[in-house]
C-alpha cells in the first residue's frame, strides 16, 4: 500500500513524533487530574518520586516493567507481522498454567535454576498454544484474528477461573489460588544488584524474570532484523502478496510469528508467580497483556523503544500507587487512563502531527525536505 | 468550430514533489468526441480527475460552456453536466444495477419512490441509446462489459452532457470495445460530448474527432485527427521517433526449457481464465504473449511460476515436471532456474516499505550466499545490492534508500536486476515495461534481448502490442483463456488485432 | 411455567444492552468502521447517565448525559480513524481503556462511594412501564400470562431497544441514509465519486453508534440497575461484537443473536451448580465461554460463512 503520509526525515519521525504524541497523551492526562482537582504538575513529582524516589522504588518499577516488555515484545513481534494479537492478556493467564504446574511438580525436588529453564519452556509453550489456535484459524480458515484473540481472552478468564476454583485450590482453602511453591519454585530476587549501586532496597519483587525479559528483547531484535525468518516475517507484514511471490507460505507465517508472541506473553506469568506471589492467584496478568499493546505502540514494535516504554509504563504502575497514597483522587485507575490515552495519540493518532511537523520543517530549510519522491505514476 | 463544452486554462497539480499537470491549455469542442493520449503518467488521469473535481487544482480555471465554474467536488462536476467513467469502476459489487445508479442521485429521504421513478428513467435511457441492462441484476454477477455500460447509464442519469472515459477499453474484449464505440458515436450524435483518455493510438484513430496529447504533464499537441497521423502522435507522445524495432540478431533456439501442457486455471470465483493451454519455450528465443488486457494472459504466467494454482495440465521445466496443481513453492522454482518479473511491481514484485538491499534479495533470501545458518549476512547483501546499482545503473545509488522513493523505472531495474542476476534458465517476464519512463523502456528491451543471446528462454507478457512485436521471435496469442494462433516476429498489427479480438477463435467454434 | 417466564422475563432484561450495543456496532461497521470501542462508550455512557440521573434526579438527563459521552467518544473514534486514517482496532481498545480508567477516578473522585454512583430510586431511574390491560389480562392463560410478565413490566429502553430493529432494518433498506451507509462501507471509492462526502457519512454513521451506546449504557446504570458499579459492563461490549459478526452485520439476526446470548447469560445465573438433563453438572464459566466459543465456531466457517463489510477497517484515502 502506498503511504498517503508525507516523508519526514528520520530523526522525526522515530524521535519528534513520537515524543510529540506522548506529550499531549499526558497533557491530556493532566486535565484529567485537573478535573478531580489535583495540580496535575504536584502529581507528576510525586508520580516519579515514587517511581525512583528510592531503591525500593527503583525495584518496583522495574518488576512491573518486566511484564510490559514481555507483552510489549508478544505484541510488536505480531504487528511486524501485520496481525494484531489483541489476545496478550489471555495467553499470559493461560501460561500461568505452564509455569505453576512446573512450579508445583518440581519445586521439593530441583533447586530453582533447575525449575526455572523448565518453567520458561512451561510457559513459553501454553502461551505459544493459546495463540496458535486463533493463529490456525486466520491461516486456514480466514477468520480475523483480532476478533478471535478478543475472545480467547475471555475463554482463557473462564477457564483459568474454572481451575482456579474447582480444580487448583487445595482442599480446605478458601482463596482461589494454589499451594505456595517451596524453595524450587521461587526465583532469586535481582535486589543485591540496585544495593551494589548503593541503593537500599528492603523488600521488592524484582527478579530474575527482568533479565529473561532483556535477553528476549534481544532475541526479538535479532530475529526480526538478523534473521531469515525475521525477513520473511517483515515481508508478509508490509505485503502478503510480495511474500507469496518469494515464495514465503503465508500460513507458516502466521502460525510460527503467533506462536512466538503467544511464547513471549506467556513467559510474561514467570515474573508474578515464580517471583514474587510464589504461587498462581485468580487475575495474577492484572492487564498487563493490554498495556503491552500500548508499549508495542509507543515503542514502534522496536526493542530499543519497548525497553524504555516499558519502563516508563513500570514507573505509572509503581508511581501510580505512591500517588493514591498522597492524593485519595486518584487511584492506580490513572494508569488505565494514560495507558489509553497512549494508545490513542502514539496508534490511532499517530499521523496527526504529522503535516503541522512537515510544514514546520520545510518553512524552516526547505531542502531538507527535498526527498526524491517517485514518480507519479498513472497519474 | 462548434462552441466550447470545456475549455481548460493554465491548470497547474502537483502531488508532493510530483507535478502531474504543468500549465494545461485545452478547449474540447461541443457535441464531438475528443481524445486525451499520452503514455501512462503523463498526467491523463489527474487533468480528469480535476475537472471531474476529484482533485482541485493547485492553479487554473475550468469554463463550462463559457462560463467560469469552480468545480470543487464531484457534485459540483455533476451539476454543470460532467459525468465520468473512471478507469477502474466506481461500483458497489453487490448493489443492484438499480441501487448503483440511484446512488447519490436518489433525491429524496426515502428510497420507494425514487427508486420507481429511476427505474422509468432508466428504461427511457436504455431504449434512447440501446444500453441494455438489467435494472435488478446484482453487480458483481454482471460481466465486466455491462458493468461498464451500468457506469455511463450512472453518468447519463444524472444528466451528463459532458461524459468522460478514462481508459475505458483497457478491460475489454475487442468485441466489446467496439460496442463501446459504437455507444460513444450515437452519444456524440445525441449532440453529448465525449472525451476519452487512452494511451492507444489506434482508438484514438477509429473514432475521435480531434485529438490532444499529453507528454510528462504538459500538453503538447492538439490536433484534428482527420489530419493528423499514428507516426506524428507517436513521436508527439514520447517526444521523439519511437524505436519501433529493438535492435537484434537471428534466434538462435536450443533445447525446449519450458514446456506447458493442456494447462487450466480458474480465478478465486471459479471463472476459468486458462482454458487448456499448450506452448513451449526454448533456449535462447522470446516467446511473447499477446492479448487485451485479462484474457488469462495474468493467470498463465502466474500458475507457470507458481504464484497461482492451476486445475489441471502439466507443466515441465527442463524436462522435469512442476507441481503446478498441489502447493507450487515459487522458492523452489527459483532454485530450478526459472525466474519471474511480475506485473505488479508495486504490491507482488517489492516491498516498497524495505530499503533497496532488501528488496535485491526478495524471494532469494534462501540462498547460502546471503545467509550465515539462520541469519542474513548484510555484508554480502549489501556489496551484492552495490554490484546490481552499478550493472543496472539504477538511480539513487544508494541501496539503504527506501523503495518506495525509486521512480517506477528504477524499481522496475531492481526487479529486473534480482531476477536476471541469478542466471536463471528461464525468465517469465510479465508487462516489463509498465509506468516506466522511455530511456529505461530501451534499457530493459535490450536486457531482455542479451539474455535471449545468452540462451535464456524468456516468456514475456505483455498488452503492448508494440512490445510484444519488437521482442519477440515467436508471438502467441491469447483470447478467452485460450491460444487462438501463434505468429512469427513479422506478423501485421493488423493480423494480431484480428486474433486478439478472438474473431478466428470465433470462426473456429461454430 | 412460571420458572420459564422468569427465565425468559431475564432473558429479556440481560438481552437488551447487548441488542442495543450491537445495532450501534452495526450502524458503524456497515460503513467501514470496525468499532471493538462498544464496551468503553457503553460504561461511559452508563457512567455519565448514572452520575447525571443521582445529581439531577432525572432520568431522562441521565439519558442524555450517557447519549452525549457516548457520541463525544464515537467521535474521538471518527476523528482517528476517519479523519486521520489511523488503525480502527487501536483506536477502539483506547477508547475502552480511557473509559476503564476514567469512570473509575471520575465516581471516586466525585461520589467516594468506591467508584459507585449514589443509589437511584423513583424519577431518577426508568421504571418499568405496566402495558395496557396487563392487570386484566394476568389470570388468562398463557396467552395473559406471556403479555403481563413478559411483555409488560419493562422499562421504556427496552421497548426503545427492540423497536430500534425494525427501525435499524427500515433505515438500512428503506432509505436514501442507509443506501449510501451500505455503499460506504462496500466501496467509499464509488459514493465519493458519486458526490457525497464519504468522510461525513462515516461520521453520521459514528454518531449512530454513540447514541446506541449510549442507550445502551444508559439502561444498565439507569433502568436495569440503580446506579453505576465500575466495570458494570464486564465484556458486555465484546458479547455484543460477537452477536454482531453471528448475526452477519444484519439488525434481524443480531436481535436472535443477542436473545440467544441474553438466554445463556440468564440460564447460566438461574441453573447455577444445578445438574443438566444428560450432561450432568456443567460448570459456569462453560456458559459464560459460550457466547464466545459459538462466535468461533462461526468466525472458523464451520457453520456458515461471516462476511463483514468490505472495506471495514481500511481508511479512505483518494487513489492517485
Amino acid at each position: 500500500m502506498s503511504t498517503p503520509f508525507a516523508k519526514l526525515p528520520a530523526w522525526a519521525d522515530y524521535g519528534l513524533i513520537p515524543v510529540l504524541n506522548l506529550l499531549v497523551a499526558f497533557a491530556v492526562a493532566g486535565l484529567v487530574v485537573l478535573l478531580v482537582g489535583e495540580n496535575p504538575l504536584r502529581a507528576a513529582v510525586i508520580l516519579v518520586d515514587g517511581a525512583f524516589g528510592s531503591g525500593q522504588n527503583i525495584a518496583y518499577t522495574l518488576y512491573y516493567a518486566t511484564n510490559f516488555i514481555f507483552t510489549g515484545l508478544a505484541v510488536a513481534v505480531a504487528f511486524h507481522a501485520g496481525l494484531f494479537n489483541i489476545g496478550g492478556e489471555g495467553q499470559a493467564y493461560i501460561a500461568g498454567l505452564g509455569v505453576s504446574l512446573v512450579a508445583l511438580t518440581f519445586d521439593s525436588v530441583l533447586p530453582w535454576w533447575l525449575t526455572f529453564p523448565l518453567a520458561i519452556a512451561g510457559a513459553a509453550l501454553v502461551g505459544a498454544l493459546w495463540a496458535l489456535i486463533p493463529a490456525y484459524l486466520q491461516a486456514k480458515r480466514g477468520s480475523h484474528i483480532v476478533i478471535t484473540t478478543i475472545m480467547f481472552n475471555f475463554i482463557a478468564a473462564s477457564v483459568m477461573v474454572y481451575l482456579l476454583v474447582d480444580v487448583l485450590k487445595p482442599l480446605g482453602s478458601m482463596a482461589p489460588q494454589t499451594r505456595d511453591f517451596l524453595a524450587g519454585g521461587q526465583l532469586p530476587k535481582l535486589n543485591f544488584l540496585l544495593e551494589a549501586l548503593g541503593l537500599s532496597v528492603r523488600s521488592a519483587p524484582l527478579n530474575i524474570s527482568f533479565l529473561l525479559a532483556l535477553l528476549m528483547a534481544v532475541f526479538v531484535w535479532a530475529l526480526i532484523w538478523r534473521t531469515k525468518l525475521g525477513y520473511e516475517i517483515r515481508t508478509y507484514g508490509f505485503s502478503p502478496k510480495a511474500a507469496r511471490y518469494a515464495g514465503i507460505f503465508e500460513s507458516r507465517i502466521i502460525i510460527i510469528t503467533m506462536m512466538i508472541s503467544g511464547g513471549l506473553a506467556g513467559m510474561m506469568a514467570l515474573n508474578p508467580i515464580m517471583g514474587d506471589q510464589h504461587h498462581m492467584s485468580l487475575d495474577f496478568v492484572a492487564g498487563a497483556g493490554f498495556v503491552g499493546i500500548a508499549v508495542a505502540l509507543m515503542g514502534r514494535s522496536h526493542p530499543v523503544g519497548i525497553v524504555p516504554a516499558a519502563i516508563l509504563f513500570g514507573m505509572l504502575y509503581q508511581g501510580g500507587a505512591e500517588l493514591a497514597f498522597e492524593m485519595p483522587n486518584i487511584s492506580r485507575d490513572m494508569i488505565v487512563i494514560i495507558q489509553g490515552l497512549v494508545i490513542l495519540f502514539a496508534g490511532a493518532l499517530e499521523h496527526m502531527f504529522r503535516p503541522a511537523v512537515q510544514a514546520a520543517l520545510a518553512s524552516v530549510s526547505p531542502r531538507s525536505m527535498g526527498v526524491p519522491a517517485a514518480k507519479g505514476e498513472g497519474a | 468550430m462548434a462552441e466550447a463544452a470545456i475549455e481548460l486554462i493554465g491548470i497547474n497539480k502537483s502531488f508532493g514533489a510530483v507535478r502531474a499537470n504543468r500549465d494545461i491549455h485545452l478547449e474540447i469542442p461541443r457535441g464531438t468526441i475528443h481524445g486525451i493520449i499520452g503514455e501512462n503518467g503523463a498526467g491523463k488521469s489527474t487533468l480528469m480527475s480535476i475537472l471531474y473535481g476529484f482533485y482541485q487544482a493547485d492553479s487554473g480555471e475550468i469554463r463550462v460552456g463559457g462560463k467560469p465554474t469552480a468545480i470543487k467536488t464531484p457534485n459540483d462536476a455533476i451539476a454543470v453536466g460532467i459525468g465520468m467513467v473512471h478507469q477502474h469502476f466506481m461500483l458497489v459489487e453487490n448493489f443492484t444495477v438499480l441501487e448503483n445508479i440511484i446512488l447519490g442521485a436518489e433525491g429524496e429521504a426515502l428510497l420507494k419512490t425514487s427508486i420507481a421513478k429511476a427505474r422509468s428513467e432508466l428504461e427511457r435511457l436504455e431504449r434512447e441509446y440501446g444500453l441494455e441492462v438489467n435494472p435488478d441484476a446484482v453487480i458483481e454477477e454482471l460481466p465486466v462489459g455491462l458493468q461498464q455500460r451500468v457506469e455511463i447509464l450512472k453518468a447519463l442519469y444524472r444528466g451528463a452532457e459532458i461524459l468522460i472515459l478514462d481508459e475505458p477499453t483497457g478491460v475489454l474484449t475487442p468485441a466489446e470495445a467496439d460496442h463501446l464505440f459504437r455507444i460513444l458515436k450515437q452519444l456524440k450524435d445525441q449532440g453529448k460530448t465525449v472525451v476519452l483518455i487512452t494511451h492507444k493510438l489506434r482508438e484514438i484513430m477509429a473514432i475521435t474527432d480531434n485529438v490532444s496529447v499529453m507528454r510528462q504533464g504538459t500538453m503538447v499537441a492538439t490536433r484534428e485527427t482527420k489530419k493528423t497521423t499514428v507516426e506524428e502522435l507517436a513521436e508527439l507522445m514520447v517526444g521523439r521517433r519511437v524505436l519501433l524495432r529493438v535492435e537484434k540478431g537471428e534466434a538462435k533456439a536450443g533445447e525446449f526449457k519450458l514446456s506447458v501442457k493442456n494447462l487450466t486455471v480458474k480465478d478465486s470465483r471459479g471463472v476459468t481464465m486458462v482454458d487448456d493451454v499448450s506452448f513451449d519455450v526454448r533456449a535462447g528465443e522470446i516467446v511473447g504473449i499477446a492479448g487485451v488486457a485479462g484474457n488469462g494472459q495474468s493467470e498463465l504466467i502466474e500458475a507457470i511460476a507458481g504464484v497461482r494454482r492451476a486445475i489441471s495440465g502439466s507443466v515441465m521445466l527442463d524436462g522435469k515436471p512442476i507441481d503446478v496443481i498441489g502447493v507450487a513453492d515459487p522458492g523452489e522454482l527459483r532454485d530450478r532456474g526459472l525466474a519471474h518479473v511480475p506485473e505488479d511491481r508495486h504490491h507482488v514484485g517489492l516491498v516498497l516499505a524495505f530499503e533497496e538491499n532488501e528488496n535485491s534479495i526478495l524471494g532469494y533470501h534462501d540462498d547460502p550466499k546471503y545467509l550465515k545458518g539462520p541469519f542474513l549476512n548484510i555484508e554480502a547483501i549489501m556489496a551484492d545490492a552495490k554490484d546490481k546499482i552499478e550493472k543496472y545503473d539504477i538511480r539513487p545509488g544508494n541501496p539503504k534508500l527506501k523503495t518506495a522513493n525509486f521512480s517506477g523505472g528504477n524499481q522496475q531495474k531492481i526487479v529486473l536486476a534480482r531476477e536476471m542476476e541469478q542466471d536463471p534458465g528461464v525468465l517469465i517476464v510479465g508487462q516489463p515495461t509498465r509506468g516506466v519512463d522511455v530511456g529505461a523502456i530501451e534499457f530493459i528491451h535490450k536486457r531482455l534481448i542479451a539474455m535471449r543471446d545468452a540462451g535464456k528462454a524468456v516468456l514475456l507478457v505483455s498488452v503492448e502490442l508494440d512490445e510484444i512485436r519488437s521482442l519477440s521471435d515467436r508471438i502467441l496469442v491469447m483470447f478467452a483463456g485460450r491460444v487462438v494462433g501463434e505468429r512469427g516476429p513479422d506478423a501485421t498489427e493488423g493480423e494480431l488485432g484480428l486474433l486478439m479480438a478472438g474473431v478466428e477463435h470465433k470462426e473456429a467454434a461454430e | 411455567m412460571d420458572a420459564l417466564v422468569q427465565l425468559l422475563d431475564a432473558t429479556i432484561r440481560v438481552s437488551v444492552p447487548l441488542l442495543l450495543a450491537c445495532l450501534a456496532g452495526l450502524y458503524s461497521e456497515r460503513a467501514g468502521v470496525f468499532d471493538i470501542g462498544l464496551e468503553g462508550k457503553m460504561l461511559a455512557g452508563a457512567f455519565a447517565g448514572a452520575s447525571a440521573a443521582a445529581v439531577s434526579g432525572s432520568a431522562w438527563i441521565g439519558l442524555l448525559a450517557a447519549v452525549g459521552i457516548a457520541v463525544f467518544l464515537a467521535l474521538v473514534h471518527g476523528f482517528a480513524s476517519i479523519t486521520h486514517r489511523g488503525n480502527q482496532i487501536v483506536s477502539g481498545v483506547a477508547i475502552n481503556f480511557i473509559a476503564a480508567g476514567s469512570t473509575i477516578i471520575l465516581g471516586q473522585a466525585w461520589f467516594r462511594q468506591g467508584g459507585r454512583t449514589p443509589p437511584l430510586a423513583g424519577d431518577s431511574r426508568f421504571n418499568a412501564i405496566e402495558l395496557p390491560g396487563a392487570a386484566a389480562l394476568r389470570d388468562v392463560p398463557v396467552i395473559g400470562t406471556i403479555y403481563s410478565e413478559l411483555l409488560s413490566g419493562h422499562s421504556i429502553l427496552v421497548y426503545v431497544a427492540f423497536l430500534m430493529v425494525p427501525f435499524t432494518w427500515w433505515v438500512l433498506f428503506r432509505t436514501r441514509f442507509g443506501l449510501r451507509l451500505r455503499a460506504v462501507g462496500e466501496n467509499p471509492a464509488a459514493v465519493d465519486t458519486a458526490g457525497i462526502s464519504v468522510t461525513w457519512l462515516r461520521y453520521r454513521a459514528v454518531i449512530c453508534t454513540g447514541i446506541l451506546t449510549g442507550l445502551a449504557g444508559a439502561y444498565l446504570s439507569v433502568a436495569q440497575n440503580a446506579g453505576f458499579v465500575k466495570d458494570m459492563t464486564a465484556g458486555k461490549g465484546y458479547i455484543a461484537l460477537a452477536a454482531l459478526i453471528f448475526a452477519k452485520w444484519k439488525p434481524v439476526p443480531a436481535m436472535f443473536a443477542c436473545l440467544l446470548f441474553g438466554f445463556l447469560d440468564a440460564a447460566s445465573i438461574r441453573f447455577q451448580g444445578m445438574p443438566w438433563p444428560v450432561i450432568g453438572k456443567v460448570p459456569v464459566q462453560f456458559i459464560n465461554a459460550l457466547p464466545f466459543i459459538l462466535t468461533i465456531v462461526l468466525l472458523a466457517g464451520f457453520i456458515g460463512k461471516a462476511i463483514p463489510p468490505r472495506a471495514g477497517g481500511v481508511p479512505y484515502v483518494k487513489e492517485r
